[in-house]
């Protein structure tokens, strides 16, 4: 590998291409034994590590123009690298910065449930067990072992599939090498995608898709203004789309909101 | 030494603060926070063995390749199978699901089971295979012994591979007419190729080459024909810039990813399309080589038929400015590599001939038939042909006996004419004895009360189900099949894939409960009735079966999973392309299923459509939980779906977000919430297929409204089939 440095994985979507389908949805809840209940309706109690959301342009039939926005953890740098506003609020280090690969860790049982952190993050990343889970009969024989089950009273978030940077790791120092190629880490919903809208990556290898397409004229962040320096991009040509992003309340203009803020 | 209240109140702090300095606290507070969390009851998914086994999904036509990824006995994740022709790795979320389809035991049928309490009680006995069998040859063996062969009846999921065409070789050699499939766009399709091409073959597209995608209303990202091929297609699409246009009432997701939405009226898709040959034909921007080579009959569709698809009148029944019609058939016209494609939604329903045919006219008009970019026939797979069935003089007279549910232009029995006709004369369609395989009729027919009225009237229900659905409930014996991943089945063609490419999906995990193939149960059963049925089936199993028929192509398939002939020149044996000819005649004379304005009244003064979504399983088979779970919150809210209306119609008929109504048509009546959308048509209500099960398990049966049981048949003239796309409905608060 020609890159020294350390990593920072990283994630660029495509919202031209995403479909808004759900299959990176499912295909998270399928690889991280995400629970589910007889009513997910709430969506404020749906456990959803990747959730995607639909935004309008708010316009009047037949103007109306729909977009779709998958939200993983972003997975934020912080103002300063690794103070992303989760970990700096978590009194039982049960998340943490990983200098090594830029990943924020979720340790369940480390976790004893005060939710500091779902306050913290502005991007709805977080979820809270309200009940413990419960497999219907036989459904449990579908789990995966690579990722542990959680329990009543822990928040749970996306990892970006963690487990597959350790297994693709160990894969690769047995092997003899000291580090992976940019297709032997790739996260559950990145490989599910059927529209190729999600790119994955190492942000700070010049190698790496996504350290070209993050530099996108079309390129943009969630909340930029809030300087949590999120990981995950997103592409869209569309204007109104790539304005939503640092959505602010109304008669607030997103400059003046970043400069109150900061 | 005295204890006085300053020294025990000095030893009580400093021991507490002692404490909070040690690691002590810290450490207990971590230990409880883990002891708190090793409950027996929560799961430790055993380790193992890690290995990965390919195979076909076979939960809908689209023929994906898929990667099963096991621990030890374990499935635990399925992926995409890389390179695979159709799919090249990509999944979709049903597939992704699917593990839950096959270890849900709370949906699945465990074992041979017969009625115990009344029907739909949910009272059953389980019962072994042996006597399960036993029931029902002698059931069989007493009809036909008594001339009844002809009551026997069947309904299947689609038509396609080995496993209906042998429940189909069993009725005719047992001596009945009564076989039904569910059709689906595929069906239409292959009609078309066949009235309008003179050749058995599958419509297959190009998409790679594709440069102007024109889309009369379908899904191409919400799961029309082959979905990943489709989401593939799409992003290819955009990154080559090709132009997508959309003509759909509402703004589905296809709509919303096409470079231009045009909402155009709904049912007038077809009428569209003539006029936009129209425009071609009036505006000489035909492709003149290739109709007088390759065509026959232009000038009399154009004098007889297209002539009267003047703009003004296309205007008017689609609601269209004529300068947006000329303009898109400039576009259309234009494109160097254009296609038009139909089949409303996913396709998973039929559509009218006249819509197939005009759609398919006009890719004749600017050439894209057979051409690069266009839609192709794929030749049907190349299977080594079964023996006929043998036919003894009972099979014989049942065979003669009038078809129960005929259509009366093609003589065929149709599945939406059988509740008709059971409930209207019952000497002309005494059904005694029905098998169900692959199909969920209780659930998907139209005018659903009526159809599940009429159901109940025969005397003996057979479930091949692999799952508790609507059908199975109400059955008197469940023979249960292995679900997709336990068993062997052919896929001989994905919806709209333009080369010849089979499919098998092979067992990658043991049985997991008392199942067996409703292939083998069929033979098996055939060789218990002895005779002719039983020579009939000259296989000594299933997998024999597909041995044979699949001669040359079977190691292949074994090894691999698929057999893809990519030297194919599809098209070659096409005949000349036909516009017009006696059978087309009547197509084009018939126009569009049911024209809407002249149903419509006061009581009924909106349309309701009903749209397929990627996200909602509309077919035979429900969602499994993790797939409910991504359904969106103004689509299903606790129990109650959503009626989408445009907030110009909520307004004038008082209706906010949220608000309770129900939603009254000619054929049903149900409540539901109204969800104000401004991509739907001032005028029109639209709520999703594949919701309000009432069979599986609790984390789907109650959730929302059956649509089928507010929609009617639209039987078409030519095809037979039900071409309904909408039924005049009224909204009134509730």
């Amino acid at each position: 590998m020609k890159h020294k440095g350390k990593k920072k994985f990283g994630m660029v979507i495509n919202l031209d291409k995403c479909t808004g389908c759900g299959t990176c949805m499912v295909a998270c809840m399928s690889e991280n034994n995400v629970p589910f209940k007889e009513d997910e309706s709430d969506k404020l109690l749906s456990i959803t590590w990747m959730r995607v959301y639909k935004l309008t342009n708010d316009e009047p039939f037949p103007h109306i123009e729909e977009c779709f926005l998958p939200r993983p953890c972003m997975q934020c740098d912080g103002k300063h690298e690794g103070h992303p506003p989760c970990v700096s609020v978590c009194p039982a280090v049960a998340t943490d910065y990983g200098f090594e690969t830029g990943i924020v860790s979720q340790i369940n049982t480390r976790c004893f449930g005060c939710r500091y952190c779902m306050a913290a993050c502005p991007y709805h990343a977080r979820y809270f067990n309200w009940w413990d889970p419960v497999w219907p009969k036989g459904m449990e024989k579908s789990l995966n072992p690579s990722v542990s089950v959680r329990t009543r009273g822990v928040v749970e978030k996306c990892s970006f599939c963690y487990h597959r940077y350790q297994k693709a790791m160990e894969k690769a120092y047995s092997d003899g090498r000291r580090d992976i190629a940019e297709d032997e880490y790739q996260t559950a919903c990145t490989q599910a995608c059927p529209a190729g809208a999600i790119t994955f990556g190492d942000l700070n290898n010049p190698d790496h898709a996504v350290y070209k397409l993050k530099k996108h004229p079309h390129a943009f962040r969630l909340l930029e203004r809030l300087q949590t320096n999120p990981k995950v991009y997103y592409l869209s040509s569309r204007e109104w789309v790539r304005n939503k992003a640092d959505n602010s309340i109304a008669g607030q203009s997103a400059a003046t909101a970043g400069h109150h803020s900061s | 030494m005295k204890i006085d209240r300053r020294s025990f109140l000095a030893f009580g702090i400093g021991g507490a603060a002692g404490t909070m300095v040690s690691p002590l606290p810290w450490k207990l507070m971590d230990d409880f926070s883990i002891w708190t969390q090793n409950w027996p009851w929560t799961p430790r998914p055993k380790r193992g063995e890690v290995t990965h086994a390919d195979t076909i999904c076979t939960l809908c036509p689209g023929g994906c390749g898929i990667s099963v990824k096991r621990v030890g006995e374990r499935a635990v994740k399925i992926e995409g199978m890389a390179d695979h022709p159709v799919n090249n790795g990509g999944v979709c979320l049903f597939s992704q699901a699917g593990l839950q389809f096959l270890y849900g035991e709370t949906m699945r049928v465990t074992a041979p089971l017969i009625r115990a309490g009344k029907r739909g009680e949910g009272q059953w006995r389980p019962i072994s295979w042996e006597s399960a069998l036993d029931t029902l040859q002698q059931k069989l063996t007493e009809l036909r012994a008594s001339d009844q062969a002809h009551t026997v009846a069947a309904i299947t999921g689609d038509s396609r591979g080995t496993r209906p065409a042998l429940l189909k070789r069993f009725l005719t050699a047992y001596g009945s007419p009564n076989f039904f499939f569910t059709p689906t766009m595929a069906d239409c399709q292959e009609l078309t190729v066949y009235l309008m091409q003179g050749t058995d073959a599958h419509m297959g597209y190009d998409f790679a080459h594709s440069d102007f995608i024109l889309s009369f209303g379908s899904g191409v990202l919400d799961g029309w024909g082959s979905p990943v091929r489709m989401f593939q297609a799409h992003g290819a699409w955009r990154d080559r810039q090709a132009f997508i246009t959309q003509i759909e009432p509402r703004l589905s997701s296809s709509a919303a990813h096409a470079d231009k939405w045009i909402a155009a009226a709904p049912g007038a898709e077809g009428i569209l399309a003539m006029g936009i040959c129209w425009v071609l034909v009036n505006e000489k921007m035909i492709d003149q080589a290739f109709i007088s080579r390759r065509t026959q009959g232009f000038d009399a569709w154009n004098q007889r038929v297209l002539s009267a698809y003047t703009p003004a009148r296309v205007s008017a029944a689609t609601g269209l400015p004529e300068s947006e019609l000329v303009e898109l058939a400039r576009r259309f016209g234009q494109a160097r590599h254009p296609v038009a494609i139909c089949g409303r939604g996913q396709g998973r329903g039929p559509d009218s001939v006249f819509d197939f045919a005009a759609v398919h006219a006009l890719n004749a008009l600017v050439g894209a038939v057979n051409r690069k970019g266009g839609v192709w026939n794929v030749p049907m797979p190349d299977y080594a042909p079964w023996p006929d069935a043998v036919i003894d003089n009972f099979a014989l007279a049942g065979l003669e006996r009038p078809a129960c549910g005929a259509d009366d232009a093609t003589g065929l029995p149709q599945l939406h004419r059988l509740p008709g006709a059971l409930e209207a004369d019952n000497d002309k369609c005494p059904v005694q004895l029905l098998m169900v395989a692959g199909a969920n009729p209780r659930y998907t027919l139209a005018n659903n009360a009526l159809a599940n009225k009429a159901l109940s009237r025969i005397p003996f229900v057979v479930s091949f189900s692999s799952f508790m659905d609507e059908t199975a409930q109400q059955a008197d014996l469940i023979l249960p099949d292995h679900a997709f991943l336990e068993r062997f089945e052919d896929v001989p063609a994905a919806t709209g894939m333009n080369l010849p490419c089979i499919g098998l999906a092979r067992p990658v995990v043991a049985p997991q409960f008392n199942t067996a193939n409703t292939a083998d149960v069929i033979i098996e059963l055939a060789n218990r009735l002895g005779g002719t049925v039983a020579q009939s089936f000259p296989w000594q199993d299933y997998v024999d079966c597909l041995e044979q028929t699949l001669a040359d192509k079977w190691p292949d398939l074994i090894e691999k999973g698929y057999w893809v002939d990519k030297r194919a020149r599809p098209g070659r044996a096409a005949a000349k392309f036909s516009f017009f000819n006696d059978v087309l005649a009547t197509a084009w004379q018939a126009g569009p299923a049911e024209a809407p304005a002249e149903q419509q009244g006061r009581r009924y003064p909106l349309t309701l459509i009903p749209y397929d979504s990627m996200r909602i399983a509309s077919g035979a088979i429900a969602a499994p939980p993790f797939a409910v779970k991504v359904i969106a919150d103004n689509v299903l809210k606790h129990n109650d779906s959503f009626i989408e209306i445009n907030p110009e119609t909520a307004h004038k008929l008082g209706f906010s977000e949220g608000d309770y109504a129900r939603v009254n048509t000619p054929a049903g009546s149900a409540e539901a919430r109204v969800h104000l959308f401004d991509g739907i048509m001032p005028g029109l209500i639209a709520m999703p297929r594949g919701l309000g099960h009432t069979a599986f398990d609790k984390y789907i049966a109650g959730k929302g409204v059956n649509v089928n049981t507010l929609l009617n048949p639209a039987p078409d003239p030519v095809s037979g089939f039900d071409a309904a796309w909408g039924i005049p409905a009224g909204l009134v608060k509730a």
